[in-house]
Protein backbone atom coordinates (compact mmCIF):
# COMPACT_ATOMS: atom_id res chain seq x y z
CA UNK A 1 0.00 0.00 0.00
CA UNK A 2 2.61 2.51 0.70
CA UNK A 3 4.39 1.55 -2.23
CA UNK A 4 1.49 2.27 -4.24
CA UNK A 5 1.05 5.51 -2.65
CA UNK A 6 4.75 6.67 -3.40
CA UNK A 7 4.03 5.32 -7.08
CA UNK A 8 0.93 7.78 -7.28
CA UNK A 9 3.06 10.58 -5.15
CA UNK A 10 6.08 10.48 -7.81
CA UNK A 11 2.86 10.54 -10.87
CA UNK A 12 1.66 13.53 -9.41
CA UNK A 13 4.63 14.80 -8.84
CA UNK A 14 5.53 14.31 -12.84
CA UNK A 15 2.44 16.01 -13.47
CA UNK A 16 2.30 18.71 -11.67
CA UNK A 17 6.54 19.41 -13.15
CA UNK A 18 5.13 19.33 -16.39
CA UNK A 19 3.12 22.61 -16.13
CA UNK A 20 5.14 24.53 -14.34
CA UNK A 21 9.14 24.83 -15.64
CA UNK A 22 9.46 28.31 -15.96
CA UNK A 23 7.52 29.64 -13.17
CA UNK A 24 9.34 27.71 -10.30
CA UNK A 25 12.98 28.30 -12.48
CA UNK A 26 12.77 32.36 -12.56
CA UNK A 27 11.05 32.72 -8.91
CA UNK A 28 8.17 35.39 -9.34
CA UNK A 29 8.72 37.36 -12.51
CA UNK A 30 5.58 36.64 -14.74
CA UNK A 31 6.34 34.56 -18.05
CA UNK A 32 4.38 36.60 -21.28
CA UNK A 33 3.88 34.88 -23.93
CA UNK A 34 4.34 36.92 -27.50
CA UNK A 35 3.08 35.64 -30.78
CA UNK A 36 5.00 36.83 -33.14
CA UNK A 37 5.29 36.94 -37.38
CA UNK A 38 8.19 34.95 -38.04
CA UNK A 39 9.73 38.17 -39.99
CA UNK A 40 9.95 39.71 -36.42
CA UNK A 41 12.40 36.93 -35.46
CA UNK A 42 15.24 38.51 -34.84
CA UNK A 43 14.28 42.13 -33.37
CA UNK A 44 11.82 40.67 -30.57
CA UNK A 45 14.76 37.98 -29.59
CA UNK A 46 17.26 40.90 -29.31
CA UNK A 47 14.74 43.16 -27.46
CA UNK A 48 12.81 40.41 -25.67
CA UNK A 49 15.66 40.01 -22.94
CA UNK A 50 15.85 43.42 -21.44
CA UNK A 51 12.16 43.48 -21.26
CA UNK A 52 11.34 44.57 -17.54
CA UNK A 53 9.30 42.75 -15.01
CA UNK A 54 8.58 39.18 -17.08
CA UNK A 55 10.07 36.23 -18.72
CA UNK A 56 9.09 36.54 -22.45
CA UNK A 57 8.13 33.66 -24.08
CA UNK A 58 8.15 34.00 -27.99
CA UNK A 59 6.55 32.12 -30.71
CA UNK A 60 7.18 32.79 -33.98
CA UNK A 61 5.09 31.70 -37.13
CA UNK A 62 3.27 32.65 -40.20
CA UNK A 63 0.83 35.71 -38.53
CA UNK A 64 -1.57 33.80 -40.61
CA UNK A 65 -1.35 30.30 -38.36
CA UNK A 66 -0.45 32.48 -35.10
CA UNK A 67 -4.17 34.34 -35.70
CA UNK A 68 -5.78 30.86 -36.50
CA UNK A 69 -4.33 29.28 -32.88
CA UNK A 70 -6.11 32.52 -30.99
CA UNK A 71 -9.33 31.62 -32.49
CA UNK A 72 -9.01 28.48 -31.66
CA UNK A 73 -8.51 29.41 -28.27
CA UNK A 74 -4.71 29.51 -27.55
CA UNK A 75 -4.25 32.70 -25.41
CA UNK A 76 -0.99 34.26 -25.73
CA UNK A 77 -0.26 37.81 -24.63
CA UNK A 78 0.25 39.74 -27.45
CA UNK A 79 -0.37 39.09 -30.87
CA UNK A 80 2.01 40.61 -33.51
CA UNK A 81 1.92 40.35 -37.47
CA UNK A 82 3.23 41.31 -40.43
CA UNK A 83 0.01 43.51 -41.46
CA UNK A 84 -2.66 45.41 -39.61
CA UNK A 85 -5.64 43.37 -41.62
CA UNK A 86 -5.30 40.42 -39.21
CA UNK A 87 -5.09 42.21 -35.86
CA UNK A 88 -8.05 44.46 -36.20
CA UNK A 89 -9.97 41.37 -38.00
CA UNK A 90 -9.28 39.91 -34.24
CA UNK A 91 -10.09 42.88 -32.65
CA UNK A 92 -13.46 43.07 -34.58
CA UNK A 93 -13.89 39.45 -33.44
CA UNK A 94 -13.58 40.53 -29.77
CA UNK A 95 -9.99 38.89 -29.47
CA UNK A 96 -7.94 41.28 -29.13
CA UNK A 97 -7.86 44.95 -27.52
CA UNK A 98 -6.64 48.20 -29.45
CA UNK A 99 -3.99 46.75 -31.97
CA UNK A 100 -1.53 49.51 -32.73
CA UNK A 101 0.45 49.96 -36.14
CA UNK A 102 4.34 49.52 -34.64
CA UNK A 103 6.46 49.54 -37.62
CA UNK A 104 7.02 48.93 -41.46
CA UNK A 105 8.90 47.19 -43.70
CA UNK A 106 9.65 46.45 -47.45
CA UNK A 107 8.96 44.27 -49.98
CA UNK A 108 11.84 43.27 -52.01
CA UNK A 109 13.50 40.67 -54.18
CA UNK A 110 15.81 38.47 -52.26
CA UNK A 111 18.72 36.62 -54.58
CA UNK A 112 21.23 34.72 -53.23
CA UNK A 113 24.71 36.93 -52.89
CA UNK A 114 26.35 35.20 -55.59
CA UNK A 115 23.50 35.14 -58.16
CA UNK A 116 24.29 37.89 -61.05
CA UNK A 117 21.23 36.80 -63.43
CA UNK A 118 18.17 38.76 -61.33
CA UNK A 119 18.69 42.58 -61.83
CA UNK A 120 14.49 43.55 -61.64
CA UNK A 121 11.42 41.80 -61.18
CA UNK A 122 11.11 41.64 -65.15
CA UNK A 123 13.98 38.73 -64.45
CA UNK A 124 11.90 36.53 -62.46
CA UNK A 125 9.42 36.00 -65.52
CA UNK A 126 12.25 34.31 -67.64
CA UNK A 127 11.74 30.52 -68.25
CA UNK A 128 14.01 28.34 -65.75
CA UNK A 129 14.05 30.72 -63.07
CA UNK A 130 13.10 28.97 -59.64
CA UNK A 131 10.88 31.05 -57.16
CA UNK A 132 9.75 30.77 -53.67
CA UNK A 133 6.78 32.88 -52.25
CA UNK A 134 5.01 32.83 -49.35
CA UNK A 135 1.16 31.22 -49.46
CA UNK A 136 -1.73 32.84 -50.38
CA UNK A 137 -2.98 33.60 -46.52
CA UNK A 138 0.55 34.28 -44.70
CA UNK A 139 0.62 38.10 -45.07
CA UNK A 140 4.07 38.18 -47.11
CA UNK A 141 2.27 35.91 -49.72
CA UNK A 142 -0.58 38.02 -49.86
CA UNK A 143 1.92 41.53 -50.50
CA UNK A 144 3.91 39.45 -52.76
CA UNK A 145 0.22 38.48 -54.77
CA UNK A 146 -0.27 42.32 -54.50
CA UNK A 147 2.61 43.60 -56.35
CA UNK A 148 2.19 40.51 -58.87
CA UNK A 149 -1.47 41.86 -59.40
CA UNK A 150 0.06 45.56 -60.55
CA UNK A 151 2.29 44.08 -63.30
CA UNK A 152 1.00 42.94 -66.70
CA UNK A 153 -0.95 39.79 -67.16
CA UNK A 154 1.50 38.42 -69.31
CA UNK A 155 4.58 38.50 -66.94
CA UNK A 156 2.38 37.53 -63.87
CA UNK A 157 1.55 34.63 -65.59
CA UNK A 158 4.98 33.93 -66.32
CA UNK A 159 6.37 34.66 -63.18
CA UNK A 160 3.68 32.69 -60.99
CA UNK A 161 4.54 29.93 -63.53
CA UNK A 162 8.63 29.75 -62.06
CA UNK A 163 6.71 29.65 -58.42
CA UNK A 164 8.14 26.38 -57.15
CA UNK A 165 7.39 26.21 -53.65
CA UNK A 166 4.30 28.36 -51.06
CA UNK A 167 5.73 28.61 -47.75
CA UNK A 168 4.24 28.79 -44.91
CA UNK A 169 5.65 31.47 -43.63
CA UNK A 170 8.70 33.89 -44.72
CA UNK A 171 11.49 32.39 -42.94
CA UNK A 172 10.74 29.57 -44.98
CA UNK A 173 11.62 31.45 -47.86
CA UNK A 174 14.58 32.57 -46.90
CA UNK A 175 15.79 28.88 -45.88
CA UNK A 176 14.83 28.20 -50.21
CA UNK A 177 17.12 31.11 -50.51
CA UNK A 178 20.12 30.01 -48.89
CA UNK A 179 20.31 26.49 -49.57
CA UNK A 180 20.47 27.11 -53.06
CA UNK A 181 16.77 25.60 -53.97
CA UNK A 182 15.51 28.25 -55.82
CA UNK A 183 17.10 31.14 -57.59
CA UNK A 184 15.02 34.24 -56.07
CA UNK A 185 11.42 34.79 -53.69
CA UNK A 186 9.93 37.81 -52.67
CA UNK A 187 10.50 38.69 -48.92
CA UNK A 188 10.94 41.78 -46.33
CA UNK A 189 13.97 43.96 -46.23
CA UNK A 190 14.25 43.03 -42.91
CA UNK A 191 15.00 39.11 -43.83
CA UNK A 192 17.64 40.07 -46.14
CA UNK A 193 19.23 41.82 -43.31
CA UNK A 194 19.39 39.53 -40.71
CA UNK A 195 21.36 36.93 -43.21
CA UNK A 196 24.39 38.80 -42.91
CA UNK A 197 24.77 39.61 -46.61
CA UNK A 198 24.35 35.56 -47.42
CA UNK A 199 20.80 37.29 -49.42
CA UNK A 200 20.70 40.59 -51.63
CA UNK A 201 17.82 42.65 -51.45
CA UNK A 202 16.47 44.05 -54.92
CA UNK A 203 14.21 46.96 -54.61
CA UNK A 204 10.84 46.89 -56.00
CA UNK A 205 9.51 49.67 -58.49
CA UNK A 206 7.32 52.56 -56.61
CA UNK A 207 4.61 51.42 -58.47
CA UNK A 208 3.89 48.03 -57.47
CA UNK A 209 5.82 48.02 -54.24
CA UNK A 210 3.14 47.17 -51.26
CA UNK A 211 3.11 49.15 -48.10
CA UNK A 212 4.02 46.97 -45.58
CA UNK A 213 2.86 48.00 -41.91
CA UNK A 214 2.95 45.45 -38.75
CA UNK A 215 0.16 45.69 -36.18
CA UNK A 216 -0.25 44.17 -32.65
CA UNK A 217 -2.12 44.41 -29.75
CA UNK A 218 -2.97 42.40 -26.58
CA UNK A 219 -5.08 39.21 -26.78
CA UNK A 220 -8.30 39.42 -24.95
CA UNK A 221 -8.30 37.24 -21.85
CA UNK A 222 -4.09 37.53 -21.87
CA UNK A 223 -2.97 35.93 -18.37
CA UNK A 224 -0.80 39.10 -18.19
CA UNK A 225 -2.00 42.09 -19.41
CA UNK A 226 -0.58 44.81 -17.58
CA UNK A 227 3.31 43.55 -19.13
CA UNK A 228 1.15 42.82 -22.18
CA UNK A 229 0.36 46.46 -22.96
CA UNK A 230 3.79 47.52 -22.15
CA UNK A 231 5.43 44.93 -24.48
CA UNK A 232 3.39 46.19 -26.97
CA UNK A 233 3.95 50.28 -26.30
CA UNK A 234 7.84 49.19 -26.27
CA UNK A 235 7.42 48.21 -29.66
CA UNK A 236 5.73 51.52 -30.61
CA UNK A 237 8.38 53.56 -28.94
CA UNK A 238 11.28 51.47 -26.41
CA UNK A 239 13.40 49.07 -26.42
CA UNK A 240 11.75 46.61 -28.72
CA UNK A 241 11.22 49.91 -31.36
CA UNK A 242 14.82 50.56 -30.75
CA UNK A 243 15.64 46.93 -31.85
CA UNK A 244 12.72 46.68 -35.07
CA UNK A 245 15.06 50.03 -36.44
CA UNK A 246 18.00 48.63 -36.58
CA UNK A 247 16.80 45.04 -37.99
CA UNK A 248 15.61 46.70 -41.16
CA UNK A 249 12.18 47.90 -39.64
CA UNK A 250 10.75 51.25 -40.27
CA UNK A 251 8.91 53.40 -38.32
CA UNK A 252 5.09 53.37 -38.58
CA UNK A 253 3.57 55.74 -41.58
CA UNK A 254 3.26 59.06 -40.92
CA UNK A 255 5.54 59.49 -37.73
CA UNK B 1 -4.25 -8.19 -0.37
CA UNK B 2 -4.81 -5.03 0.32
CA UNK B 3 -1.62 -3.77 -1.39
CA UNK B 4 -2.56 -5.96 -4.69
CA UNK B 5 -5.78 -4.56 -4.98
CA UNK B 6 -4.51 -1.02 -4.46
CA UNK B 7 -1.74 -2.00 -7.21
CA UNK B 8 -4.60 -3.05 -9.71
CA UNK B 9 -6.53 0.49 -8.99
CA UNK B 10 -3.17 1.91 -9.85
CA UNK B 11 -2.22 -0.02 -13.34
CA UNK B 12 -6.23 0.47 -13.83
CA UNK B 13 -6.19 4.68 -13.54
CA UNK B 14 -2.89 5.02 -15.88
CA UNK B 15 -4.77 2.64 -18.78
CA UNK B 16 -7.87 4.69 -18.39
CA UNK B 17 -5.35 7.97 -18.08
CA UNK B 18 -3.27 6.96 -21.19
CA UNK B 19 -6.04 5.49 -23.46
CA UNK B 20 -8.51 8.99 -22.21
CA UNK B 21 -5.07 10.88 -23.62
CA UNK B 22 -4.21 9.43 -26.87
CA UNK B 23 -7.78 8.87 -27.64
CA UNK B 24 -9.31 12.21 -26.79
CA UNK B 25 -7.82 14.10 -29.95
CA UNK B 26 -8.60 11.85 -32.65
CA UNK B 27 -12.13 12.05 -31.20
CA UNK B 28 -12.31 15.44 -31.58
CA UNK B 29 -11.09 15.37 -34.97
CA UNK B 30 -13.90 12.67 -36.02
CA UNK B 31 -16.53 14.74 -33.89
CA UNK B 32 -15.92 17.79 -35.43
CA UNK B 33 -15.90 17.02 -38.82
CA UNK B 34 -19.37 16.45 -40.38
CA UNK B 35 -19.69 14.03 -42.94
CA UNK B 36 -20.64 16.85 -45.11
CA UNK B 37 -17.38 18.95 -44.60
CA UNK B 38 -15.86 15.42 -45.92
CA UNK B 39 -17.07 15.25 -49.24
CA UNK B 40 -17.45 19.36 -49.07
CA UNK B 41 -13.72 19.03 -48.54
CA UNK B 42 -12.94 16.75 -51.39
CA UNK B 43 -14.72 19.08 -53.49
CA UNK B 44 -12.17 21.40 -53.27
CA UNK B 45 -9.15 20.56 -56.26
CA UNK B 46 -5.90 21.36 -53.69
CA UNK B 47 -7.38 18.62 -51.52
CA UNK B 48 -7.80 16.57 -54.50
CA UNK B 49 -4.19 16.77 -55.57
CA UNK B 50 -2.82 16.81 -52.14
CA UNK B 51 -4.66 13.27 -51.94
CA UNK B 52 -3.58 12.22 -55.35
CA UNK B 53 0.45 13.31 -54.48
CA UNK B 54 0.40 11.60 -51.31
CA UNK B 55 -1.00 8.44 -52.85
CA UNK B 56 1.33 8.79 -55.56
CA UNK B 57 4.58 9.69 -53.40
CA UNK B 58 4.06 6.96 -50.97
CA UNK B 59 3.62 4.27 -53.39
CA UNK B 60 6.65 5.16 -54.91
CA UNK B 61 8.40 4.97 -51.96
CA UNK B 62 7.23 1.92 -50.47
CA UNK B 63 8.08 0.61 -54.12
CA UNK B 64 11.48 2.10 -53.64
CA UNK B 65 11.97 0.41 -49.79
CA UNK B 66 10.32 -3.01 -50.34
CA UNK B 67 12.70 -3.70 -53.33
CA UNK B 68 15.66 -2.14 -52.22
CA UNK B 69 14.83 -2.78 -48.38
CA UNK B 70 14.43 -6.18 -48.05
CA UNK B 71 17.24 -7.76 -49.37
CA UNK B 72 19.13 -5.55 -47.35
CA UNK B 73 17.26 -6.36 -44.02
CA UNK B 74 18.05 -9.63 -45.64
CA UNK B 75 21.30 -9.62 -45.28
CA UNK B 76 21.46 -8.19 -41.69
CA UNK B 77 19.22 -10.66 -40.78
CA UNK B 78 22.05 -13.51 -42.11
CA UNK B 79 25.01 -11.82 -42.62
CA UNK B 80 27.46 -11.89 -39.85
CA UNK B 81 30.82 -9.13 -40.75
CA UNK B 82 32.50 -6.64 -38.94
CA UNK B 83 30.84 -3.38 -37.96
CA UNK B 84 27.27 -5.33 -38.62
CA UNK B 85 25.79 -3.50 -35.26
CA UNK B 86 26.96 -0.37 -36.06
CA UNK B 87 25.95 -0.80 -39.74
CA UNK B 88 22.29 -1.31 -37.93
CA UNK B 89 22.40 1.31 -35.67
CA UNK B 90 22.93 4.16 -39.07
CA UNK B 91 20.24 2.70 -41.18
CA UNK B 92 17.77 3.11 -38.11
CA UNK B 93 18.91 6.28 -37.07
CA UNK B 94 16.49 8.51 -39.02
CA UNK B 95 13.49 6.63 -36.77
CA UNK B 96 14.65 8.91 -33.69
CA UNK B 97 15.93 12.11 -36.48
CA UNK B 98 12.91 14.74 -35.55
CA UNK B 99 11.50 15.30 -38.94
CA UNK B 100 12.91 19.10 -39.15
CA UNK B 101 16.64 17.41 -38.85
CA UNK B 102 15.58 14.85 -41.41
CA UNK B 103 14.79 17.68 -44.12
CA UNK B 104 17.83 20.32 -43.12
CA UNK B 105 20.03 16.64 -43.64
CA UNK B 106 18.78 16.26 -46.84
CA UNK B 107 19.01 19.55 -48.36
CA UNK B 108 22.59 19.80 -46.75
CA UNK B 109 23.39 16.26 -48.55
CA UNK B 110 21.35 16.23 -51.85
CA UNK B 111 20.39 20.08 -52.01
CA UNK B 112 21.23 22.11 -54.77
CA UNK B 113 24.59 23.16 -52.40
CA UNK B 114 24.39 19.88 -50.43
CA UNK B 115 27.56 17.42 -50.16
CA UNK B 116 27.02 15.92 -53.42
CA UNK B 117 24.76 18.63 -54.83
CA UNK B 118 26.80 19.72 -58.17
CA UNK B 119 27.01 15.57 -58.95
CA UNK B 120 23.45 15.05 -58.84
CA UNK B 121 23.55 18.49 -60.80
CA UNK B 122 25.55 17.30 -63.55
CA UNK B 123 23.65 14.37 -63.86
CA UNK B 124 20.65 16.56 -64.54
CA UNK B 125 18.76 14.87 -61.75
CA UNK B 126 17.18 17.52 -59.50
CA UNK B 127 15.61 16.74 -55.79
CA UNK B 128 14.44 19.89 -53.81
CA UNK B 129 11.06 21.58 -54.58
CA UNK B 130 10.19 18.52 -56.78
CA UNK B 131 7.84 15.71 -56.42
CA UNK B 132 10.92 13.10 -56.61
CA UNK B 133 12.06 15.21 -53.78
CA UNK B 134 9.15 13.98 -51.79
CA UNK B 135 9.50 10.62 -52.53
CA UNK B 136 13.34 11.10 -51.14
CA UNK B 137 12.27 12.17 -47.95
CA UNK B 138 9.37 9.81 -47.61
CA UNK B 139 11.59 7.07 -48.35
CA UNK B 140 14.48 8.63 -45.44
CA UNK B 141 12.15 8.41 -42.79
CA UNK B 142 10.10 5.80 -43.20
CA UNK B 143 12.18 2.50 -44.65
CA UNK B 144 13.78 2.50 -41.15
CA UNK B 145 11.00 1.53 -40.12
CA UNK B 146 10.41 -1.48 -42.50
CA UNK B 147 14.22 -2.65 -42.34
CA UNK B 148 13.86 -2.90 -38.39
CA UNK B 149 10.71 -4.94 -38.71
CA UNK B 150 12.10 -7.01 -42.20
CA UNK B 151 15.08 -7.93 -40.34
CA UNK B 152 13.63 -9.22 -37.64
CA UNK B 153 11.35 -10.72 -39.13
CA UNK B 154 14.07 -12.84 -41.33
CA UNK B 155 15.87 -13.43 -38.05
CA UNK B 156 12.66 -15.08 -36.65
CA UNK B 157 12.84 -17.69 -40.00
CA UNK B 158 14.16 -20.78 -38.48
CA UNK B 159 17.93 -21.51 -40.20
CA UNK B 160 17.12 -25.37 -40.79
CA UNK B 161 14.83 -24.74 -43.39
CA UNK B 162 17.01 -22.74 -45.31
CA UNK B 163 19.54 -24.71 -45.09
CA UNK B 164 16.84 -27.55 -46.13
CA UNK B 165 16.08 -25.21 -49.28
CA UNK B 166 20.40 -25.04 -50.39
CA UNK B 167 20.56 -29.01 -49.19
CA UNK B 168 18.13 -29.23 -52.06
CA UNK B 169 19.78 -27.44 -54.63
CA UNK B 170 17.93 -24.22 -54.64
CA UNK B 171 20.63 -21.48 -54.86
CA UNK B 172 20.72 -18.37 -52.80
CA UNK B 173 18.42 -16.37 -54.44
CA UNK B 174 15.89 -18.72 -54.99
CA UNK B 175 16.21 -19.68 -51.30
CA UNK B 176 15.70 -15.83 -50.28
CA UNK B 177 12.74 -15.52 -52.84
CA UNK B 178 10.86 -18.86 -52.25
CA UNK B 179 11.72 -19.91 -48.72
CA UNK B 180 12.90 -16.88 -46.46
CA UNK B 181 10.41 -14.06 -47.67
CA UNK B 182 7.39 -16.03 -47.55
CA UNK B 183 8.10 -17.48 -44.38
CA UNK B 184 9.04 -13.82 -42.98
CA UNK B 185 6.07 -12.43 -44.78
CA UNK B 186 4.12 -11.02 -42.03
CA UNK B 187 6.64 -9.60 -40.44
CA UNK B 188 7.04 -7.96 -43.93
CA UNK B 189 3.62 -6.51 -44.28
CA UNK B 190 3.33 -5.25 -40.73
CA UNK B 191 6.78 -3.70 -41.38
CA UNK B 192 5.33 -2.38 -44.85
CA UNK B 193 2.11 -0.83 -42.85
CA UNK B 194 4.40 0.85 -40.38
CA UNK B 195 6.35 2.78 -43.34
CA UNK B 196 3.30 4.03 -45.16
CA UNK B 197 2.06 5.19 -42.31
CA UNK B 198 5.42 7.20 -41.69
CA UNK B 199 4.74 8.24 -45.03
CA UNK B 200 1.38 9.30 -45.40
CA UNK B 201 1.76 11.35 -42.28
CA UNK B 202 5.25 12.76 -43.27
CA UNK B 203 5.20 16.93 -42.53
CA UNK B 204 8.76 18.38 -41.41
CA UNK B 205 11.29 17.01 -43.98
CA UNK B 206 8.92 17.34 -47.18
CA UNK B 207 8.29 20.89 -46.13
CA UNK B 208 11.92 21.61 -45.68
CA UNK B 209 13.19 19.70 -48.40
CA UNK B 210 10.49 19.84 -51.27
CA UNK B 211 8.52 22.35 -50.32
CA UNK B 212 5.21 23.14 -50.65
CA UNK B 213 3.21 23.63 -53.71
CA UNK B 214 -0.12 22.33 -54.98
CA UNK B 215 0.45 19.20 -56.98
CA UNK B 216 3.88 19.07 -56.85
CA UNK B 217 4.84 18.71 -53.64
CA UNK B 218 2.03 19.70 -51.33
CA UNK B 219 1.43 16.22 -49.48
CA UNK B 220 -1.63 16.06 -47.50
CA UNK B 221 0.01 16.88 -44.36
CA UNK B 222 1.29 19.81 -46.26
CA UNK B 223 -2.69 20.63 -47.12
CA UNK B 224 -3.68 20.15 -43.89
CA UNK B 225 -0.96 23.00 -42.49
CA UNK B 226 -1.50 25.17 -45.50
CA UNK B 227 -5.35 25.06 -44.41
CA UNK B 228 -5.17 25.30 -41.12
CA UNK B 229 -5.29 29.42 -41.03
CA UNK B 230 -7.61 30.09 -43.15
CA UNK B 231 -10.05 27.04 -43.38
CA UNK B 232 -10.01 24.93 -39.86
CA UNK B 233 -12.77 22.63 -41.11
CA UNK B 234 -11.44 22.08 -44.14
CA UNK B 235 -7.83 21.28 -42.09
CA UNK B 236 -10.03 18.98 -39.56
CA UNK B 237 -12.07 16.96 -42.62
CA UNK B 238 -8.65 16.36 -44.32
CA UNK B 239 -7.32 15.55 -40.66
CA UNK B 240 -10.39 13.05 -40.68
CA UNK B 241 -8.87 11.10 -44.09
CA UNK B 242 -5.41 10.51 -42.95
CA UNK B 243 -6.79 9.17 -39.80
CA UNK B 244 -9.41 7.04 -41.50
CA UNK B 245 -6.88 6.10 -43.20
CA UNK B 246 -4.26 5.15 -40.90
CA UNK B 247 -6.74 3.07 -38.36
CA UNK B 248 -6.91 1.15 -41.25
CA UNK B 249 -3.98 -0.01 -41.92
CA UNK B 250 -3.12 -0.50 -38.15
CA UNK B 251 -6.31 -2.82 -38.18
CA UNK B 252 -4.93 -4.39 -41.81
CA UNK B 253 -1.53 -5.31 -39.55
CA UNK B 254 -3.31 -6.81 -37.02
CA UNK B 255 -5.43 -8.66 -39.02
CA UNK B 256 -2.59 -10.03 -41.03
CA UNK B 257 -0.36 -10.97 -37.75
CA UNK B 258 -2.98 -11.64 -34.94
CA UNK B 259 -2.62 -10.11 -31.40
CA UNK B 260 1.59 -10.60 -31.58
CA UNK B 261 2.00 -8.22 -34.54
CA UNK B 262 1.89 -5.30 -32.05
CA UNK B 263 4.07 -6.29 -29.24
CA UNK B 264 6.71 -7.39 -32.30
CA UNK B 265 6.13 -3.74 -33.97
CA UNK B 266 6.62 -2.03 -30.94
CA UNK B 267 9.78 -4.04 -30.12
Amino acid sequence: MRRAAALAAALALVVAGCGGDDESASSSKPRLVVSAAASLKEALTRCSRAFDGATVRLSFAGSDELAAQIRQGVKPDVYAAANTKLPDALAAEGRLSEPVVFGSNRLVIAVPASERAVGSLSDLARPGMKLAIGSESVPVGAYTRDVLGRVAAGERKRILANVRSNEPDVKGIVGKLTQGAVDAGFVYASDVKATDGRLRAIALPARVAPTVTYGAGVVKGAAQPEPARRYVEGMVSGGCADALRSAGFGPPPGQ
Amino acid sequence: MRRRGAFAALIGIALAVTVAFLTLPVVAILVHSTPGALVDSLGDPAARDALWLSLRTTAAALAIILVVGTPAAYALATRRFRGRSLVVTLVELPLVLPPAVAGIALLAAVGPAGLIGGFLDDTGLELALTTAGVVVALVFVASPFYLRQAQAAFMAVDDRWLEASRTLGAGEARTFARVAVPAAAPGLVAGTALALGRALGEFGATLMFAGSFQGITQTVPLAIYDRFATDFDGALALSAILVAVSTGLLFAVKLVRGSEALGGAAG
